[in-house]
């Protein structure tokens, strides 16, 4: 039976161009830039200097607090400089340039192809293990994982939900992942069930990814307490609050935790991050990164390693198109768009999506007509139209009284509006504004 | 590269939807009603129309460019949506001059005076309408006759209107239904009255499409009408002999007209489906109240503007049901 | 006919009369005793409730001056000593002078200057441009020119001018209210000590790059080359982070700084045109 969490919800065109590529290995580039800050929380601090030899994989910047990561050089050779550059955050962010030199890893790592099925090993291992290779939440959020698999006290967990929705238009590397390292993505959602003390596991995949259903469906028979649900095609169902509705039917209270009804989400790539980091000792430094829009020559997924400047992917998939308006990192609902090409891929980089000149205009907005229809779209049971307006005119208490800090950006507003308004422009302000506001509150 | 990369806040993509669109689906909605008045009243009631559209056009063009001195923007479909809805609630041989005035109403007090598209509190159209109502009643309530219906009659009163004044004439109802067209009658549009109110199935049809287009939801005409005739069954089981049953209540007296086209105007109705609930029960509840207690026949016009008043605060107090709950 | 009307006019003066006495009885029950100092305050205030003062309006600060015993924390930038003197006089205080002071935006990033490498295209707003990303050009500091500061002048002091892109203040206009310098997100406007003619030197840069990288952005960017420090004699600069800074009140306005600068990001405005020697200054500049 197909589940879909209940509330508002759009379908854009799913423009899945790349779903039947395989994911191919992008070269290994001249240089790469790897900025200190790929995660939520603090960043973390270089120990590497200018002028020293790093192999692949080892720690060039060590996380500084609990909620934080190390960073791993994802290449060998040679650093060039610590210096600022711009990531796909749109500011210049402190990061270590390294001039690539062969490719020497780290001999604890198992580089091999080889898949190992089995382990043994305890649950704070683990955790030590996915906290050592630096994981993150792959799905684009980003936030340490060793963080989340450690609940606050009075709370425990009692499912692990692996994400496979990929809800947005245009993406297609959890896709892939799925389709080619099943059993690798399995073993990992074993060793989260085992970190967290779970004994069930559901992977979510939405329907218009019926082959990796089947081929996850039939590879579950081999794994104690993993089954697959199979969702309907509704962004953004890939929103942890979403997903846990969907298949669960229970809701996050507001500005709680999934963790409060029991719950942890992880994405497929994490959990293939985690079989890699638990299994074959390799810290998180490469990722799958669907390069795709509508004019690229060949839209394609390729395996990247962090700090892989923007262009080089684009060069991979067959060059910059002539009308290219706007590069977007991530995808098309939540990615950011990037101000130059040399914006490296990091670890939240889900895709670099090409939009056509004529596209990636915005039209000029008009009034509001009341037509509700971001009322009814949003997923969180939010007003947008009024938030806006409470953004808008900086009515800041208001804005928090009418919740929103509850918005999760997901653009379903913006996006379905008639009238073309910034609906989340001003939303995402105002949640801004009122997040500084409650801050300062408690201190 | 040449030329500049665009950055922008999220989401990139747009559903391609535009309000210029809704209107015009709205327009093409009206269009059966619109052909059908045309085909019983002839050609006066094309006259009607285009004088209607034509002046909303123009007085929008006009204030927007020589008083607010901003942009004009006709083309956004709204001034013809009002300027149809106006010509749909006037009677075929109603004066050009008084169609102009009430125009000017509908464009200049009802819209543009509360700041244009988005930011006037009542049903354009229906302010028009009540200006002229108020202002020029004899023309506005003496209907010519309607081909189709066989009635002969240089004008013809609506069925409610017979009905009211067979009332305070102390008939009963009995008597004057002999005088009523059948409920087949009705449903098809075999009545006399205003253009676009005279078919129900033909704006029934208008509202099924805009509902497979999504420019309306089905809340406020599911419940007004329901509202109508759960209010006017209770009084008919109670007093047949006063009380008309339900379904002239339904099919006459523009309540179709009101329930599909005028009540769910976005700019004036509420914005969550239980407000709009709310919304469609207290116009029911006051059509019904004016046309058993008032003076007036008919009541929805006044009905969707009372409600309109109470938009606001409808939208203030009735909130979605939040993700998350408390 | 005229019975009715007779009627009714009686009627309504018999209600609105009885109304009248209940209300006036109320507003003396219910009367609250306010200092009649504050009204008086209040009117020698400029009346803009601009929040200049840091209070909620003029009759907050009105209320403040009544209270406090002495009125040295309290300014009202926008009527300056005159009016703080007068209302030292409503309340038997003393006034204590304060410099007026006028905004200025440190950028002088114009489009000549600092050439744009991407094209914004969202709500044009400057917090949420500034929420996003760094703005239209490289230089993460500049102004982005989208006008939060002009929205938030109560007092149309501030122009935007679309030739230059970045907004100008208009020096005779601005009453140092401060709410540009709040509403800019990129922290640009500065309240600095109004000389004589509106004239000024001043750093119109807020880059804190190092010199090269700073350069490379807008080129009358400051690179922190401390050679506008050296040449100052009154301690007026100072050197954090790569940029200058004049503190306006320390500057004599000698403008020995504005021709070592080899950026032109110290500017200098309203001064009579310089006599001699600009001409081998300027070459020495540019030889540097």
């Amino acid at each position: 039976m197909l589940k879909t969490f209940k509330k508002g919800g759009v379908h854009p065109p799913e423009n899945k161009l790349s779903a039947a590529k395989k994911i191919e290995v992008l070269p290994l580039p001249k240089s790469v830039f790897i900025p200190v800050a790929q995660h939520i929380g603090a960043p973390a601090t270089p120990v590497v200097n200018k002028g020293d030899l790093v192999k692949t994989g080892q720690i060039i910047a060590k996380s500084s607090s609990f909620v934080s990561t190390n960073i791993h050089s994802s290449v060998s050779g040679k650093v060039k400089k610590i210096d600022f550059s711009a990531d796909s955050s749109g500011y210049p962010k402190q990061g270590v340039f390294i001039d690539v030199e062969g490719d020497e890893w780290l001999e604890e790592i198992d580089c091999s192809e080889e898949f190992v099925k089995e382990f043994n090993i305890d649950g704070p291992e683990i955790i030590k293990k996915i906290q050592d290779a630096g994981i993150v939440g792959l799905g684009g959020a980003t936030f340490p994982t060793h963080v989340k698999l450690v609940p606050p006290k009075g709370m425990k967990a009692e499912v692990l939900l692996i994400n496979g929705v990929e809800c947005e238009p245009y993406l297609t590397s959890d896709h892939r992942l799925m389709l080619e390292k099943p059993d690798e993505i399995l073993v990992g959602t074993q060793l989260l069930m085992k970190a967290l003390h779970v004994e069930k596991a559901v992977i979510g995949i939405e329907n218009n990814k019926p082959d990796a259903i089947e081929l996850l469906s039939e590879k579950c028979k081999g794994y104690q307490g993993i089954s697959v649900q199979p969702l309907k095609v509704k962004y953004p169902q890939g929103g942890e609050k979403q997903l846990i509705k969907a298949v669960t039917g229970k809701e996050v209270p507001s500005g709680g935790l999934p963790i409060a009804v029991g719950a942890v989400v992880s994405n497929v790539g994490t959990a293939f991050a985690v079989y890699e980091a638990v299994q074959k000792n390799k810290p998180l430094i490469e990722r799958v990164v669907t390069v795709t829009g509508k004019n690229v020559a060949n839209p394609s997924n390729f395996k990247v390693r962090v700090g892989t400047a923007t262009s080089e992917l684009i060069e991979a998939a067959g060059g910059l198109p002539e009308d290219t308006g706007k590069i977007i990192s991530g995808g098309p609902m939540m990615g950011r768009a990037v101000a130059s090409l040399d914006v490296p891929v990091t670890k939240g980089t889900s895709g670099i999506l090409i939009i056509k000149e004529d596209e990636s205009k915005r039209k000029e907005y008009m009034a509001c007509i009341r037509c509700s229809r971001c009322v009814s779209v949003c997923p969180m049971g939010l007003e947008p139209y009024l938030l806006m307006t409470l953004g808008e005119k900086q009515i800041f208490d208001r804005a928090e009284q009418e919740r929103v800090m509850d918005c999760i950006e997901c653009g379903s507003c913006s996006y379905t509006c008639p009238s073309q308004r910034p609906l989340l422009d001003y939303i995402r302000f105002g949640k801004g504004k009122v997040g500084q506001i409650i801050r300062s509150r408690k201190k | 590269m040449s030329k500049l990369l665009t950055v922008s806040p999220s989401p990139h993509v747009h559903s391609d939807d535009s309000t210029q669109k809704i209107m015009y689906r709205v327009v093409l909605a009206m269009v059966p009603a619109l052909a059908w008045s045309v085909f019983v009243f002839g050609i006066d009631a094309l006259r009607v129309i285009l004088i209607a559209v034509l002046a909303c056009l123009a007085f929008e063009y006009l204030i927007q460019k020589y008083l607010m001195k901003i942009k004009p923007s006709v083309m956004d479909g709204s001034a013809l949506v009002t300027g149809i809805l106006l010509a749909f609630n006037v009677p075929s041989n109603l004066p050009w001059w008084i169609i102009i005035i009430g125009s000017l109403a509908a464009i200049g007090i009802g819209k543009l005076s509360f700041g244009g598209l988005g930011h006037n509190i009542f049903n354009p159209a229906l302010v028009g309408r009540v200006f002229m109502l108020i202002s020029f009643p004899v023309q506005m309530t003496s209907w010519p006759v309607n081909t189709q219906s066989g009635i002969d009659a240089v004008t013809s009163a609506t069925p409610l209107s017979i009905i009211k004044e067979g009332i305070s004439n102390g008939t009963p109802i009995s008597e004057i239904s002999k005088n009523l067209p059948s409920a087949l009658e009705m449903f098809w549009g075999g009545i006399g009255g205003s253009l676009g109110e005279i078919s129900a199935a033909l704006l029934i049809l208008g509202g099924l499409y805009m509902l497979y287009k999504k420019v309306i939801t089905w809340h406020i005409p599911v419940s007004i009408i329901a509202t109508v005739g759960i209010m006017a069954g209770i009084f008919w089981m109670v007093n047949p002999e006063i009380y008309i049953n339900p379904v002239y209540h339904i099919l006459t007296g523009g309540l179709m007209l009101g329930a599909i086209f005028m009540a769910t105007d976005m700019v004036s109705s509420p914005m969550t489906p239980k407000g709009q609930i709310i919304y469609g029960i207290g116009i029911g509840v006051i059509t019904i109240s004016i046309r058993l207690f008032g003076a007036y026949p008919e009541g929805i016009s006044f009905a969707i503007l009372i409600m309109n008043a109470f938009t606001p605060l409808i939208n203030y107090y009735v909130k979605p049901k939040r993700f998350g709950g408390k | 006919m005229s019975i009715t009307v007779i009627y009714t006019i009686a009627t309504l003066s018999v209600i609105g009369t009885s109304a009248a006495v209940i209300l006036y009885f109320v507003a003396q029950k219910f009367k609250v005793h306010e200092d009649p100092r504050i009204d008086q305050v209040e009117e020698a205030l400029p009346g803009a409730n601009c929040g200049g003062c840091g209070f909620a309006g003029c009759r907050a600060f009105a209320e403040a001056c009544v209270k406090a015993s002495d009125l040295s924390d309290l300014n009202c930038p926008v009527g300056g000593n005159e009016t703080m003197n007068n209302v030292a006089a409503i309340l038997g205080l003393e006034a204590v002078k304060k410099d007026p002071r006028v905004a200025f935006i440190r950028c002088n990033g114009t489009c000549d200057h600092r050439p744009k490498t991407n094209r914004y295209d969202g709500a044009t707003t400057c917090a949420i441009a500034s929420s996003i990303y760094s703005g239209e050009s490289d230089c993460q500091y500049g102004c982005l020119g989208f006008g939060d500061c002009y929205d938030a002048c109560e007092f149309d002091a501030i122009e935007l001018r679309a030739d230059l892109g970045v907004p100008k203040i208009i020096d005779d206009k601005c009453v140092a209210c401060g709410a540009c310098v709040e509403a800019c997100p990129k922290d640009l406007i500065e309240l600095r000590k109004q000389f004589p003619k509106n004239r000024k030197v001043v750093v119109a840069c807020r880059n804190e790059d190092k010199g090269g990288v700073a350069r490379k952005t807008c080129s009358v960017a400051c690179i922190g080359c401390g050679k506008c420090e050296k040449e100052c004699k009154f301690d007026a600069i100072t050197i954090k982070n790569n940029l200058a800074f004049i503190d306006s009140d320390k500057c004599k306005l000698c403008r020995k700084c504005v021709p070592v600068c080899p950026t032109n990001a110290i500017i200098e405005e309203n001064f009579p045109p310089r006599r001699v020697a600009t001409e081998d200054k300027k070459e020495c500049s540019t030889a540097n």
